[in-house]
């Protein structure tokens, strides 16, 4: 028989997180910092628009595009909270997670040979969606020096005539790294002139510690050439509904929409529903979730301070990155050590990309009194391990 | 700072002073500063713990009883408010809009308990014009906080 497979599907990497997950899944008593999602249910007068949808009935396709509310709703939200004004009709889509958007932005952009900037540690499908799109993924390496923020000179040096676009995952999942207005107006400048798109995932943009979060399609010149993806998952706490969007120039839009009407057809449309809901109401909610996070980040942070580990301030998304070159492992090592030795299951950076190596994903997206008992765990190991160097 | 320490230990009481000053982002002494000013200003009224005890072996009895009862001249409703409130089984009493004026919350051992202190005292005093009592059958959710049975993270354990 032949091979019935494709190569180029065969010779992605399989997830290093799946590897990991595959550890996880077989201990039994292990308790986890390991996961991307809130650990808030959605909030009830959401699920309650959901339930009230399939009551009535609601439970036929939605035009491909979306709902008409729900894209005039996205509308709105984007006006009341970047400034920016987009066109329901012709240049917003809703998706199957924001994750939908990726994939079928880059497939809407890239012919082959075209070159996507990555830059890494990020959410781990920006590089599969890319080659998947026939394009070259280029990464760029983010450093800790920098808070993992994207310098203008660090995007400058990985532009070349092919480049077509680059990729801005921020908040960042998984450094908690964010972007303030200055760092965004110096990269800017460099994507204007270089004439390149821009692909902003911003799924965490509610979910920033500082200042509000500064949409790149809020500066000038930038709107005409940005896909500004967000979504309902991190926001609302509704992963399971599978609901994100995008905006942008209304000819790839257009063309995102037909990829999207030929292999989705429309996103769930009860999760539609419950969704306009979210937008007109929901902003107490995620201030009632943000003000949670944030207690727990500075839990974290104190932590650390206090067991010596190095860590960088993060003010986005829900995660910190602590640094454990200190202990001579890999992130790799470390994380199955810690899994086994104290039955807490944390993600290896390098799951993220070749430049986590040396830090650890930890998700605070857990009550204070789980961080507690897993963080009690950490500062045990950590003072095993230097108990261990010492003795060499 | 006050209104997020103020929405934190209306959960969680006794939560410790340090931790409280690490997850607000302020100094321990700040915190010690506010609660006591908190408390002098009579903000914090108490530290209570919510307890369900239907899951106990002790018998309880509650009610909800309205009252409608005649304002006095001068004083409103604040003083037959106080004359019903001092009484140790009253557990809250409202001030109400709507078809009657003062809501009663009574605990007591037993039913018979509770009724006599309706008919024995609290429908005798003079400006009490009628009483319709509630027994509370079943404590779903109390202070925002639901009785049943605690939910598990059916979360994986690691997902991106």
């Amino acid at each position: 028989m032949r091979n019935p497979l494709a190569d180029k599907v065969v010779d992605i990497k399989p997830s290093g997180i799946r590897k990991f997950f595959d550890i996880v899944s077989e201990m039994q008593d292990a308790i986890s910092l390991g996961v991307g999602e809130p650990d808030f249910d959605t909030p009830w007068h959401i699920r309650d628009e959901g339930i009230y949808s399939l009551e009535k009935g609601r439970t036929f396709y939605t035009s491909n595009a979306g709902l008409k509310d729900l894209r005039q709703e996205i509308c709105n939200t984007i006006q009341r909270k970047q400034g920016v004004t987009y066109d329901w009709q012709h240049e917003v889509l809703v998706t199957v997670g924001g994750s939908e958007a990726i994939d079928i932005g880059l497939r809407a952009m890239c012919n082959p040979g075209d070159e996507v900037l990555i830059p890494q540690p990020s959410y781990v499908s920006y590089e599969p969606c890319a080659v998947l799109a026939g394009a070259t993924p280029v990464i760029i390496d983010l450093k800790a020096e920098n808070e993992f923020r994207l310098t203008a000179e660090e995007l400058e040096a990985a532009i070349t005539d092919k480049t077509k676009v680059l990729i801005l995952p921020f908040p960042n999942n998984p450094t908690g790294a964010i972007m303030e207005k200055s760092d965004l107006e110096a990269i800017a400048k460099v994507i204007e002139e270089h004439d390149i798109f821009v692909m902003s995932d911003e799924i965490y943009s509610e979910l920033t510690y500082k200042e509000k979060h500064v949409s790149i399609v809020s500066l000038p010149g930038m709107k005409e050439r940005t896909i500004y993806i967000n979504g309902f998952s991190k926001a609302y706490a509704m992963t399971g509904w599978r609901l994100g969007y995008c905006c942008g120039p209304a000819a790839i839009i257009q063309q995102m929409t037909k990829i999207h009407q030929f292999a989705i057809m429309c996103a769930p449309t009860t999760s539609q529903y419950a969704a306009v809901e979210a937008l007109k109401n929901g902003d107490p909610d995620i201030e009632e979730m943000r003000t949670a996070y944030n207690q727990r980040r500075r839990f974290l942070m104190n932590a650390f301070r206090e067991m010596g580990l190095e860590c960088f301030e993060p003010y986005g998304a829900f995660y910190v990155f602590p640094c454990i070159k200190e202990f001579g492992m890999t992130s790799e090592e470390f994380a199955t050590r810690f899994l086994e030795e104290e039955k807490v299951a944390a993600v290896p950076g390098t799951a993220f990309g070749d430049s986590g190596e040396g830090y650890l994903r930890i998700s605070y997206a857990y009550s204070l009194e789980k961080l507690k008992i897993a963080i009690g765990r950490l500062g045990h190991f950590v003072e095993k391990l230097r108990a261990e160097q010492n003795n060499k | 700072m006050r209104e997020e320490l103020l929405a934190i230990i209306e959960k969680n009481s006794r939560i410790d002073l340090k931790e409280l000053a690490v997850i607000l982002g302020v100094e321990e002494i700040d915190v010690v500063n506010e609660i006591a000013a908190l408390e002098a200003e009579g903000v914090i009224c108490g530290y209570h713990t919510l307890i369900n005890w239907e899951k106990t072996d002790i018998e309880k009895v509650s009610a909800l009883i309205e009252v409608r009862v005649t304002p006095q001249r001068g004083q409103g409703f604040d003083s037959i408010a106080e004359r019903i409130y001092k009484y140790p089984e009253v557990r809250s009493v409202y001030l109400m809009s709507g078809a009657y004026d003062l809501m009663v919350i009574l605990e007591g051992k037993t039913l018979r308990e509770v009724s006599n202190f309706v008919s024995d005292k609290l429908s005798t005093l003079d400006s009490v014009l009628s009483t319709a009592t509630h027994f509370i059958l079943k404590k779903y959710k109390d202070h925002g906080t639901a009785f049943a049975v605690k939910k598990e993270d059916e979360r994986e354990m690691i997902t991106p």
